[in-house]
């Protein structure tokens, strides 16, 4: 049996040169020292996005991407389909903690300056990837049609049909149309299951890559002492696992004590219904648009707002370059302060999204 | 120019109405039938002051348009002639809308209105009481007085005022139960203008109460299962007998509410226990009729009950739960069939039914175990993920160890 | 045994625990349920020649009864079968050629209007068309 098991492996192994790559993984060193922590969360992104790739397969085989079907399948995969109930609970639920789980990693990488050279590309292809996902959430959102996902982005396009000179023709691509309507969910559909996942594949490949090629950054002004290091094989993959099985059983037990409600269908004629909000990842931005003066001197303040994002988000990524003194291995302390406002503020409004819904 | 001036003092000549010049200009209730007979429905048939009322619209001088034709207001106790005049004569109806008919009179004359006006009491409605004076409209439109949601403000005007209907030695609550009835629920609730109002029983142009026998006629209009049941049954003779009104005697006149379950048998708020003494046979009839009604609810409500747990834990159900509209429908067949007092006919229509629910409550048992072990599958499933937590924790450690020794 | 084999076969048989867990589920997930189709807008209410002039048919159309009607013209007609009175189920009663609810005795026409008794709204009616060998009936639009 042993003897079996050791051919098949060597069999394998001298065609795919596995020893190769394990010798690889075990001489690849991750630092440990007390931020360490903060590594497990890259790992627990990607987890939760195999088991994204997972259970979305799955729900492909009854989902019917149509304005007639679409509530109707939903409702099948949960009530009919053996298990349909889990899988679909347990996409939406990993679904909004890996956006979570993206946001985490993303603090704690610009906390720790993790993106200082070399790893500029590794920030940026982050960056990204942050898009790719929030992108994923607000194309899937509307994927089951029911009336809060049919008005948050109706909300939603309704905005980006505001900008000026291009914003019509921005809206009438994202719906395929002037409305909210089937073409849409042909869009979102496409856009979710095959354009997202391919750039996914692309960026997200560059990124791993790039961890592994330049190992795990240490955060500045740790003294040696302060630093031991671990083989990534096994120590660091298997704490990893270990974090990942707990997150597993997380994900378990939110399904069967709180599945995801499939709603009501969405009638486009239907007057909206008070208190819309789009998910909770973009209520930040949904929220500083609704406080937002109307106008600010002779500007449109929607617009000044969306355009704010547009310049903030694009500093964001550029962060590695502009970061001088993170780059020479020196603290910088004001790009620590710019992340602590950006990361209150987003909590400060997504807080208040929830706590004074009547603003 | 020219032309405009000339049109417009030609529109002016043609359609002179020295009545409309003279009341424009006037104020309150002289004024008041200029505005108001701008929606009459006459005006859209292109009648006139001229008329009704008379005299000569195009003479500019007062005196002048009111000659000899002129009747000026009529009194109350004109009316019904007054209005009669075109309204009963069918070569004249006939030119503006020949299906309205034409014996409104002479059924106003056999109304308890008419007798008593015949009697010199012009206190009692005429005409205009319900149908307005000048702002009249056909009871099809929803704002007219005679509009089905309407009407009963429109009867309750006068029978509900207490000081008014002195002397006529009738209740004036007949609105304020009817408010609580279960026809008003569906007519102002519900808006389902087929529900009755006032009219619908006492009549209208010929209203008058219902004598007790006829009662059920007027019911069984829009309920003829229960009349016809109770027709058959032995109760029908005893209350011709005792001269007691079917419906009436258990539902009520003005306050019918909905019918509720606890009318049967011979609980606090049965009705059947008005006549039967306790211990007489029909006691013990109504008594079991209502045991077995409420045996047959609650396994019904059991088997729902069933039902609703499973869905609500993702168990499909649709199939037991289309069943179980069988079953509902043979609850409800059942609640009408009490009008028959057949205990025998009760007891058969209720078995009927509890075959069906016997086969839903299986059903829902089994989707409810399927829940389990749907739930028995995730627990055992986490399980097994916190065994490879504890087995990885433990090569954690184990390594840990290795590395640093 | 040694402790450090124990926990090897500890990881191991949680790994193949684990795994079977989660094959279960996503196999049973797989494999096709009985009922084939996740929207009902279309049904096979019966088979051509099934019904006889002047015949009804009872059928399931979702989670609710709808009624197949053979006019004794030979058309085919198709309405919800729930009494809009109080949700009974109706049925076509042949002898008067009109649809009735057992309950209260309302009475409906073919074309699903009220002649008489308490219902207080016209049945839906749905479409019928035949394809084939199949008389399918579908909710309008």
């Amino acid at each position: 049996m042993k003897k079996a098991l050791q051919n098949i492996y060597s069999y394998i192994d001298s065609r795919f040169k596995l020893s190769s790559l394990i010798l690889f993984a075990k001489k690849k060193k991750v630092p440990e020292h007390r931020y360490s922590f903060w590594y497990y969360f890259g790992g627990i992104c990607l987890f939760l996005f195999v088991i994204q790739v997972l259970t979305g397969i799955l729900l492909l085989l009854y989902y019917t991407p149509s304005v007639d079907s679409a509530h109707e399948s939903i409702q099948y995969i949960m009530s009919q389909v053996k298990f349909g109930w889990l899988m679909r609970s347990v996409h939406s639920w990993s679904a909004n903690i890996l956006i979570a789980a993206i946001f985490i990693h993303m603090f704690s990488s610009f906390f720790l300056k993790a993106y200082r050279s070399p790893r500029e590309l590794t920030w940026i292809t982050g960056f990204f990837l942050l898009l790719i996902f929030l992108l994923f959430g607000f194309s899937g959102y509307l994927l089951p049609w029911n009336e809060l996902s049919f008005f948050a982005t109706r909300v939603a396009t309704d905005l980006a049909g505001t900008l000026p000179l291009i914003g019509s023709q921005i809206k009438s691509f994202i719906l395929g149309g002037t409305e909210v309507s089937g073409a849409t969910i042909s869009r979102f559909f496409w856009l979710h299951i095959a354009i997202l996942p391919l750039l996914t594949i692309i960026v997200l490949g560059i990124h791993v890559l790039l961890v592994q090629i330049l190992g795990m950054s240490t955060p500045i002004g740790l003294g040696k002492k302060k630093v031991s290091e671990v083989p990534f094989f096994p120590n660091f993959i298997l704490k990893d696992s270990l974090g990942w099985m707990l997150i597993l059983a997380l994900i378990g037990v939110l399904c069967v004590f709180f599945p995801w409600e499939v709603g009501q269908k969405a009638d486009p004629f239907a007057p909206t219904p008070l208190g819309i909000k789009p998910e909770w990842y973009f209520t930040f931005m949904f929220t500083t648009l609704k406080i937002i003066p109307a106008h600010i001197f002779t500007l449109e303040g929607e617009i000044l707002a969306i355009f704010g994002f547009m310049i903030g988000g694009f500093f964001w990524m550029l962060v590695p370059l502009l970061d001088r003194n993170a780059a020479k291995e020196r603290k910088s302390p004001v790009f620590s302060t710019i992340g602590w406002i950006v990361f209150l503020y987003i909590v400060v409004m997504t807080a208040l999204t929830y706590l004074l819904p009547g603003l | 120019m020219i032309l405009a001036i000339f049109i417009s003092h030609h529109a002016l000549f043609a359609q002179r109405n020295s009545c409309i010049e003279c009341h424009q200009e006037l104020e309150d209730e002289l004024l008041a039938p200029v505005e108001t007979f701008q929606l009459d429905i006459h005006q859209q048939f292109g009648l006139s002051c001229v008329d009704c009322h008379g005299g000569n619209a195009s003479e500019e001088d007062m005196d002048l348009a009111k000659d000899e034709s002129f009747k000026g207001i009529p009194k109350r106790s004109q009316i019904p002639d007054f209005c009669a005049s075109c309204h009963s004569d069918s070569s004249y109806m006939r030119h503006y809308n020949p299906s309205l008919r034409v014996d409104q009179l002479a059924i106003y004359w056999t109304s308890e209105h008419g007798q008593l006006f015949k009697k010199k009491d012009t206190r009692v409605a005429v005409c205009t009481d319900c149908h307005g004076t000048h702002g009249i409209q056909a009871a099809t439109h929803p704002k007219s007085w005679t509009f089905p949601w309407n009407i009963p403000q429109t009867c309750s005007r006068c029978h509900s005022d207490k000081e008014y209907m002195k002397g006529y030695k009738i209740p004036t609550n007949q609105w304020e139960e009817y408010k609580e009835s279960v026809h008003a629920h569906a007519l102002f609730e519900k808006k389902d203008l087929s529900a009755p109002v006032c009219n619908d029983c006492h009549g209208n142009h010929g209203a008058s109460p219902p004598e007790v026998t006829s009662i059920a006629y007027v019911c069984h209009q829009c309920h003829p299962s229960a009349g016809e049941l109770f027709s058959q049954s032995p109760h029908k003779k005893a209350y011709d007998e005792m001269g007691i009104s079917e419906c009436e005697a258990c539902h009520g006149n003005h306050k019918i509410l909905p019918p509720s379950d606890e009318m049967l048998g011979t609980g606090e708020r049965a009705v059947c226990i008005q006549c039967h003494e306790p211990d007489s046979e029909p006691y013990q009839i109504a008594s079991r009729i209502k045991e077995k009604l409420d045996e047959f609810i609650e396994k019904i409500r059991h088997a729902e009950n069933l039902l609703e747990r499973a869905d609500r834990q993702g168990v499909e159900v649709s199939e037991p739960k289309f069943r179980l509209t069988e079953a509902n429908t043979a609850l409800i067949f059942v609640r009408n069939l009490t009008h028959s007092f057949s205990l025998v006919e009760i007891e058969e229509k209720i078995e009927e039914g509890e075959k069906i629910v016997v086969e839903v409550t299986e059903a829902g048992e089994n989707a409810l175990r399927e829940a389990r072990f749907r739930k028995t599958g995730l627990i055992i499933a986490t399980l097994f993920i916190f065994l490879l937590a504890i087995a990885l924790f433990l090569k954690i450690k184990q390594i840990d160890r290795k590395t640093s020794t | 045994m040694k402790r450090r084999n124990f926990i090897n076969y500890f990881l191991g048989g949680s790994l193949v625990g684990t795994i079977i867990a989660f094959l279960y589920p996503i196999i049973s997930f797989i494999l096709p349920t009985k009922q084939t189709e996740a929207v009902i807008k279309k049904i096979t209410a019966a088979k051509l020649g099934e019904l006889a002039p002047n015949m009804s048919k009872i059928f399931k159309f979702g989670t609710s009864p709808g009624i197949l009607i053979n006019t004794p013209d030979g058309e085919l007609r198709a309405f919800s079968a729930i009494c809009t009175h109080l949700t009974c189920t109706i049925i076509y009663e042949s002898d008067t050629g009109t649809i009735l609810c057992p309950c209260h005795n309302g009475r409906f026409d073919l074309s699903g209007n009220v002649v008489s008794g308490p219902p207080p709204a016209p049945l839906e009616s749905y479409n019928v068309e035949i394809s084939g060998d199949d008389i399918i009936v579908s909710k309008k639009a």
